[in-house]
């Protein structure tokens, strides 16, 4: 395909977004009236696992941000991955991505949403190792892999065991048990599970770490999946599970003091930052931890916030991925001191990263503003820890602000300075995101109750039904909220001066903790494979000796233990039968050549002595009516012997270190008696029971009638069991051929 | 008998386990083969050997006449006689041929499964 037939094709792709948007659209509607549609497909019925779809407030809002970002990055991706390697592929893996999120929003059952959350997971893991040629990508993309994967594998746990305790998958028939399961004395153990899994996916301190090394990934992927959609599943299971979970002292003590760690951990790591696309991912953190802290509160004004900052944040954070992706696809860099003077050459790209900065600052009219003083009053509501909340968001605001300047500002205002690629504006496809989404930023300031009505207020009431809802205004009055917006500004403005030596000093910081997450990380990687390697070695060691003695002696054990806790009849004394002289003879004399064998430190006397045990196995078929195994046996016998003979005058004589000539030998004598008396007890227990002679009968019966036989133990070989005689031959055979091969391959 | 055959099957299993955990591959093979006719022996004495008649039809008669030996347990030996003897034959030249490669009949000598470094996995191995 030419170049620019592939990018139209790729731009027609984001109907496909475009149409699933247009299809939630015609839903919101029926959202602002409470009201949600479900559809149930049968899919493993009888487990309870089918493809139930929910379609309410909240999925109405997450399913609208991820096709919106999804129209705008698919069109930016056409012009940004123009000419790669893989440009087919991404755009399937993209477009899967969108699907299987959608698919996460929708899913109205346990079982169906994990899928869809590990499918997210599994995608997100392709799209950050997409640059498959680079070392840190791929470790970087299986990096995320395994912390997202564990943390869903652990979200399984908690979603197994609250479909055993209240019967059902369905999620929206689990809020009217939440009490049965907040009373439940494991609820502190599902929690947990839960929580895990959603502060893994969301980046929430201590898992915060591989946020940022996802940012190998193509910065359209950046802004879709890690600051837009993916890492909000975390969130939005947090949404779902409010009602269910949430509401005690554990949810609310564990959301806002992580959430409040994460979003102050993050502001600050992201101000040390120079690279722009690091900078934003540590901003994502920060976002993503204020989220989880207002979705600890149950007041309404503490949910709407979170939901609205969701929207803010959305809208701001992905147009600034795509602002950071268009400096880097035009000037060659990302770094912030190397870049100036920008709105010269790239007045709409401009557009779209100054509104979205305004936004992000909490300018008044821009929706960030609204966000802010939600925020607020949110956490002055907020049942534990308000004045915690307060502070740190207050905090994270002010950071949020300085580094809003430090992206919007430094790049496009102040003299141009030389880059490796000279700056030019971005096609069309490229700008038309940040631009639009900057611009909606502004469009929803202005009318707020828009937003607050059709898109904020359902997804609230989704799972917090309130009969007061918070009314989102562009001016709410002079009030606690906006005194505590001022001082963000004026902090904001004042870490944004001082932004290089803070830098400088919190650089200068990082690189001397002694522990991060992303070390800790690396540290169970390396130990995982050390102890792999060291099992290996342990239980592969090379030395036939170990091999079976750990075979024999876990047959021996095993086999003797199980025996003994079953065992229904108590051994008796042995009874030795009355046996002719001979017959006594006979085994006297093959257990003395076993003992020669067992000692002899000649190879001719031992082999003496094997002949003298296999011929006596032959005399006691002989004596014991079955002629037939004794020909065979001294025919056998005497092949073996002669093979033995020959291939032993070709090996070195026997060492002598025959018997029990070290302690090592004494354990082995020790295995060997165990293993003996365990076959010897063994077969005294299936002689002293009954025989089962229904097949011998049957032989017997119709040898001479059904297959013209007299030989039955002849017939048996070759007419009932005719197939086993075949296989029989067939492994002769193969043998033959093997050893027929190893020796040829001497003689070449 | 059976009682008998069962203290002597154990004896060899014993005996042959004893010399396959030494270290000396010869003795490894005489272990071999007295387990092979150990097992054989096991089997027989699971079928009650306690008659000398042969499990045989005499003309003008359809069934056997009078009570003979299980004739199942004679047709399962007589197919592990064969088989363990190409196990045995096949086991002789794998030893020689190893003997023959590495110089040594001590198992515990015969650790690298290649030659060469055994810690390097194939994948990391440098291409052609």
């Amino acid at each position: 395909m030419q170049r620019t037939e592939s990018i139209i094709f790729a731009r027609l792709t984001a109907l496909l977004p475009l149409a699933i948007f247009a299809g939630l659209c015609s839903r919101v509607p029926a959202a602002v009236g409470g009201g949600a549609i479900f559809f149930s497909w049968d899919w493993i019925p009888g487990i309870g696992v089918n493809l139930d779809v929910a379609v309410d407030g909240l999925s109405v809002l997450f399913g609208l941000i991820i096709t919106g970002t999804g129209v705008f990055v698919v069109l930016f991706s056409a012009d940004y991955m123009a000419g790669h390697r893989y440009y087919v592929r991404f755009f399937a893996f993209l477009h899967l991505f969108l699907l299987s999120m959608i698919g996460l929003v929708l899913a109205d059952n346990l079982i169906t949403l994990f899928v869809f959350w590990e499918l997210t997971t599994v995608l997100s893991y392709l799209l950050i190792g997409f640059d498959n040629k680079n070392e840190s990508a791929r470790s970087h993309a299986r990096q995320a892999l395994l912390v997202t994967g564990a943390g869903g594998l652990v979200l399984l746990i908690g979603f197994l065991m609250i479909g055993g305790i209240v019967d059902t998958y369905r999620i929206s028939a689990l809020a009217e048990q939440a009490r049965l399961l907040q009373r439940q004395t494991n609820y502190l153990f599902i929690l947990a599970m839960v929580l895990i899994g959603a502060f893994t996916k969301s980046a929430q301190f201590p898992f915060h770490f591989w946020l940022p090394n996802a940012m190998a990934a193509p910065t359209p992927i950046s802004a879709f999946l890690h600051s837009a959609t993916m890492v909000k599943a975390g969130i939005y299971l947090l949404a779902r599970f409010h009602p269910v979970l949430g509401g005690t002292e554990a949810w609310m003590g564990t959301l806002v003091g992580v959430g409040g760690v994460t979003a102050l951990l993050g502001a600050i790591l992201a101000v040390g930052q120079s690279d722009l696309k690091r900078m934003l991912a540590y901003t994502t953190i920060m976002a993503l931890g204020i989220l989880v802290m207002f979705l600890g509160g149950k007041t309404t004004p503490a949910l709407t916030a979170a939901v609205t900052f969701l929207l803010v944040h959305s809208l701001y954070k992905s147009a600034l991925f795509l602002v950071v992706g268009i400096i880097d696809h035009e000037t060659g860099t990302r770094q912030i001191e190397s870049i100036g003077g920008l709105i010269r050459s790239m007045p709409m790209t401009t557009f779209g990263a100054a509104t979205a900065a305004m936004s992000m600052a909490g300018f008044p009219l821009f929706l960030g503003f609204i966000g802010k003083e939600i925020m607020y009053a949110g956490a002055l509501t907020e049942e534990m820890f308000p004045a915690f909340a307060t502070t740190a968001a207050v905090l994270s605001n002010a950071l949020m602000a300085a580094i809003a300047g430090i992206i919007a500002i430094r790049p496009f205002l102040g003299p141009p300075r030389q880059t490796p690629r000279a700056p030019h504006e971005a096609p069309i496809g490229m700008w038309l995101g940040p631009a639009t989404i900057g611009a909606l930023g502004l469009v929803f300031g202005i009318f707020p109750d828009w937003v607050g009505r059709w898109l904020i207020q359902p997804a609230v009431s989704a799972f917090h039904p309130t009969v007061e809802p918070v009314q989102l205004k562009l001016f709410h009055g002079f009030n606690e909220p906006l005194l505590l917006s001022f001082l963000t500004m004026g902090l904001g403005l004042g870490l944004y001066l001082v932004r290089r030596s803070i830098r400088g000093w919190l650089a200068d910081r990082m690189a001397r903790l002694p522990v991060t997450g992303d070390r800790l990380y690396e540290m169970g990687m390396a130990a995982t494979a050390r102890t792999a390697a060291g099992l290996t070695r342990f239980i592969q060691n090379g030395s036939l000796h170990r091999y079976l003695l750990t075979i024999i002696g876990v047959f021996t054990l095993a086999t003797a233990g199980i025996w003994a806790l079953n065992a229904t009849t108590r051994p008796g004394l042995l009874h030795l039968p009355s046996l002719p002289l001979a017959q006594w003879l006979l085994v006297t004399l093959m257990a003395a050549a076993l003992g020669v064998v067992v000692v002899a430190r000649s190879r001719v006397l031992a082999v003496c002595a094997l002949g003298v045990i296999g011929s006596g196995a032959a005399l006691i078929f002989l004596v014991y009516g079955a002629p037939d195994l004794a020909l065979t046996q001294l025919l056998v016998e005497t092949l073996t012997l002669i093979i033995v003979a020959i291939v032993l005058l070709r090996l070195p004589s026997l060492d002598k270190t025959a018997g029990l000539h070290s302690p090592g030998r004494w354990f082995d004598a020790l295995v060997a008696v165990g293993v003996g008396t365990l076959v010897a007890a063994l077969t005294l227990a299936v002689t002293g029971g009954p025989l089962d002679r229904q097949l011998t009968d049957f032989f017997e019966q119709n040898s001479a009638i059904a297959a013209h036989g007299r030989n039955i133990v002849n017939v048996i070989l070759v007419d009932f069991r005719s197939l086993d005689t075949l296989g029989e031959l067939v492994v002769v055979a193969t043998a033959g051929l093997a050893g027929f091969s190893l020796l040829a391959r001497r003689r070449r | 008998m059976e009682t008998v055959l069962a203290l002597l099957t154990g004896t060899m299993v014993a005996g042959s386990v004893f010399l396959m955990l030494g270290k000396n591959l010869v003795r490894f093979i005489f272990g071999l083969m007295l387990a092979s006719n150990a097992v054989n022996l096991l089997i027989f004495a699971a079928g009650r050997p306690d008659t000398s008649r042969p499990p045989l039809i005499p003309q003008g008669s359809l069934q056997p006449v009078a009570a003979v030996a299980n004739s199942l347990p004679q047709a399962l030996i007589l197919t592990a006689i064969v088989i363990g003897f190409a196990l045995l034959a096949f086991i002789f030249i794998l030893f020689l041929r190893a003997y023959q490669q590495l110089g040594t009949v001590d198992t515990e000598a015969m650790t690298n499964s290649e030659s060469g470094n055994q810690d390097t996995a194939p994948s990391e191995r440098p291409r052609p």
